[in-house]
């Protein structure tokens, strides 16, 4: 049925998620990116919310549920709206999960839902941005070539999430000139772990770059296996959780910049009777709207099983933009105080840039 | 729950109305813009149409859109008009604004009228007097005035951009009764062609949209029946209900200005994609769009906003079909389309280069088109200040 509004259950969905990340982030997120890190209880907390592996069969250690994007993109919204490194960390193993219980054949859901859907949280990720100008996740450099019973992969990857705690990671390679994606173990000999990343934001979110030095990877190890797998779609369904990430962070912004334009007086008034605050205001509240409607556009569709790659695209892209243009008006608003870590304004600012650069770092 | 796939029902509806802008609007969209008001005789077949003339649904009306759980769909009225206006605009808005018996005042003449005024002026074609020289976005302050003289209103004042004044049969006109103070003193009057006193001075020659007749009334002692006042005198409503009924009315048809500016903007949108693929470029939503030509990614920015301003739009007119309040909605969508439209029209005439300069095509007459719709029905301006007060609950006096 047709409709803006959201369902009783997905109101309590909303409700319960916003709650949860409100108890375990809310008072630890500037801290965390201080300090670096993410406590592993708060990850843990946060995985027990199930949102990674919900539509997983009972059989392989999930809830079994029907999937649904538009659910989906509910959660990511509040997740990121807590703070977008935690919410990276906690739905990372989704990334893994996710296209294989999709796309994966009957053999690899067996082998290894299981591992990563366990009750205590095990760190599972994807390697999928590149490192180079004009990196292209749909024109990937990172190659695959088959050579007998396996595939060798060569190239280097970035921003991996938790590279260095994952036990398998999906590896987004070339093959014959068709995107595709592998399932590598963290041992496998070519698979060369560098240092700790240092990023723009998500200070809090360990992050790596991986090289692949003739990595070899079992034939069964192909995602989907010889008749590969539906990288275009995976790609598309990151899209629109992107954008469901960055209404989250747009929102944070807004909302703190709201509340403290309103309490800061200045020439003998609140600075919100003034237009140009409260028109800033004004586009910052509908530009978030935008973000999220244009997610529920792109997972609607979804649900619906059609096409998403015109929808994705434009709802990616926009969120990019307009995330960064809402949070820059974040800062802007909160002057001198806006450029101080002490306040949140600025990392939504520098998390905010990621939305548009990164890809593969949520999915519906 | 949240679905906002485009259902089928919404999907034939617009390729049924797309049809019709491109059959009957689109071969004279030039010939009515070269000939400013000039009486676009092929418009005729739309008179007994009643594009605007459809009286909102009532309580009770078995008919009506809120959702049911019965699994149909239903269009609802204010969603199906935002649909509707969005293709009759892609098609020409000038044209949509010179439908006959489709001026705004059929649109409050069906919301409010007595049985006696919709007898007497249901079938006519109704324009809407509010603006003055000196009343624009401040329409509280309006200085027409209107005394009542025995069984006779006598109205005196002047009104401008008024839409349809030449072509329609009557006015309703806005007037503040005398004696009567505030805002509860704006009643609306309906002023017949032909009344003593009653003079179309002017029309304007405009930057766009001028298919559509914009005038100039002069109301000079003029005197009408009592019965013409529009919703007939009431004690029982309460005292402030006209003016705020009338605002309240916007709520409908900001989202339906909202989708003018969607219409318009996505004309624009369609013709440059044509050209652009006629050349051999590609549009696939696929590359990074930091590795795609300027074209290409600029492109791709006004169809996501473009995208934008229909769910904001659809947003705002499905709530007033589901009974919500959606005053904040209604607003945010025109802020939005009412801005990117004219972006919008803008940029699609630079990437056309020449072909965007040139009468020879129609997108340089888009760009003229869509700025109005940032300005009338309240402008950009006043629906950020509507918006910023609503979110940040200030009063008008704490933010002005």
């Amino acid at each position: 049925m047709f409709g803006f509004s959201m369902s009783n259950e997905q109101k309590m969905v909303s409700r319960e998620v916003s709650k949860l990340v409100k108890g375990l982030v809310a008072d630890k997120a500037h801290e965390m990116d201080e300090n670096k890190e993410i406590p592993e209880d708060v990850i843990q907390k946060a995985w027990e919310l199930g949102a990674s592996v919900s539509s997983v069969p009972e059989e392989f250690g999930g809830h079994g549920m029907e999937d649904s994007p538009i659910e989906s993109i509910i959660v990511l919204e509040e997740l990121a709206y807590g703070d977008m490194a935690f919410a990276v960390a906690a739905t990372s193993p989704s990334l893994f999960i996710n296209p294989v219980l999709t796309m994966g054949t009957e053999e690899q859901k067996k082998k290894y839902l299981p591992l990563y859907c366990k009750e205590k949280f095990k760190a599972s990720t994807l390697a999928l941005n590149e490192p180079h100008f004009g990196s292209d996740v749909m024109n990937l450099k990172t190659t695959a070539v088959k050579n007998g019973g396996s595939y060798v992969i060569n190239g280097t990857k970035c921003f991996v999430p938790m590279a260095d705690k994952a036990g398998h990671m999906l590896v987004a390679a070339s093959l014959d000139g068709e995107n595709n994606l592998f399932i590598v173990s963290a041992d496998n000999p070519g698979v060369v772990i560098g240092e700790r990343e240092k990023n723009l934001g998500c200070y809090a979110l360990p992050t790596f770059e991986v090289e692949f030095k003739d990595c070899s990877v079992a034939e069964n190890d192909r995602l989907g296996g010889a008749s590969g797998c539906n990288y275009t779609r995976f790609i598309q369904k990151t899209r629109v959780g992107m954008a469901a990430m960055a209404a989250g962070i747009a929102r944070a912004s807004y909302e703190f910049a709201k509340e403290y334009a309103k309490g800061r007086v200045q020439f003998g008034e609140p600075i919100v009777n003034r237009q140009s605050v409260a028109f800033m205001l004004a586009e910052m509240s509908y530009e978030v709207d935008s973000i999220r409607l244009m997610a529920q556009k792109a997972a609607s569709e979804l649900a619906a099983g059609k096409d998403v790659t015109r929808s994705s695209y434009l709802a990616k892209m926009y969120a990019g933009e307009m995330a960064m243009k809402v949070t820059d008006f974040g800062v802007q608003i909160m002057g001198g105080h806006g450029y101080i870590r002490e306040y949140p304004v600025e990392r939504y600012y520098r998390n905010a840039r990621g939305i548009s650069i990164l890809e593969g770092m949520a999915i519906v | 729950m949240i679905n906002i796939d485009t259902p089928e029902k919404i999907e034939k509806m617009k390729n049924g109305l797309n049809n019709l802008a491109k059959g009957m609007l689109r071969p004279i969209s030039r010939k009515y813009d070269e000939a400013e008001h000039e009486y676009p005789q092929e418009l005729e077949v739309f008179r007994s149409m009643s594009v605007m003339g459809k009286k909102p649904k009532k309580n009770g009306d078995e008919s009506k859109s809120k959702a049911k759980d019965d699994g149909e769909f239903k269009v609802g009225q204010n969603l199906g008009t935002v649909v509707s206006v969005e293709e009759m605009c892609w098609g020409d808005s000038a044209l949509l604004l010179s439908l006959p018996n489709a001026g705004l005042g059929n649109a409050a003449i069906a919301a409010v009228a007595t049985e006696e005024q919709l007898e007497r002026f249901g079938s006519k074609w109704a324009s809407m007097a509010i603006t003055e020289p000196a009343s624009g976005s401040d329409s509280g302050s309006i200085q027409a005035s209107a005394e009542l003289d025995g069984d006779e209103w006598v109205l005196n004042g002047e009104k401008i951009f008024v839409t349809c004044a030449d072509r329609c049969d009557v006015a309703v006109v806005w007037a503040r009764v005398k004696g009567v103070e505030g805002s509860s003193a704006i009643k609306s009057f309906i002023v017949e062609k032909g009344t003593p006193g009653f003079k179309l001075e002017h029309l304007e020659h405009k930057l766009g949209i001028r298919a559509s007749d914009t005038g100039t009334f002069v109301l000079n002692n003029c005197r009408i029946p009592k019965s013409n006042l529009l919703g007939g005198d009431s004690d029982k409503k309460k005292k402030t209900e006209g003016f705020k009924g009338v605002m309240k009315t916007f709520d409908n048809t900001r989202p339906m200005v909202a989708a003018m500016a969607v219409g318009v903007a996505r004309a624009a949108i369609d013709f440059t994609r044509e050209k652009m693929e006629e050349a051999g470029v590609k549009i696939d939503y696929t590359d990074n769009p930091n590795n795609v030509s300027s074209v290409v990614k600029e492109f791709y920015m006004m169809e996501a906003n473009l995208e934008a301003m229909r769910l904001l739009t659809w947003r705002a007119a499905w709530m007033a079909d589901n009974e919500e309040e959606n005053t904040l909605e209604a607003s945010m969508s025109k802020a939005k389309a009412g801005r990117y439209g004219t972006l919008i029209t803008q940029k699609c005439c630079e990437l056309l280069g020449p072909m965007g300069f040139s009468r020879k095509y129609l997108a340089e007459k888009w760009m003229r088109d869509s700025k109005i719709m940032d300005i009338f029905e309240g402008t950009g301006q006043i629906q950020h200040l509507i918006i910023a007060r609503n979110i940040l609950k200030l009063t008008r006096n704490e933010l002005k």
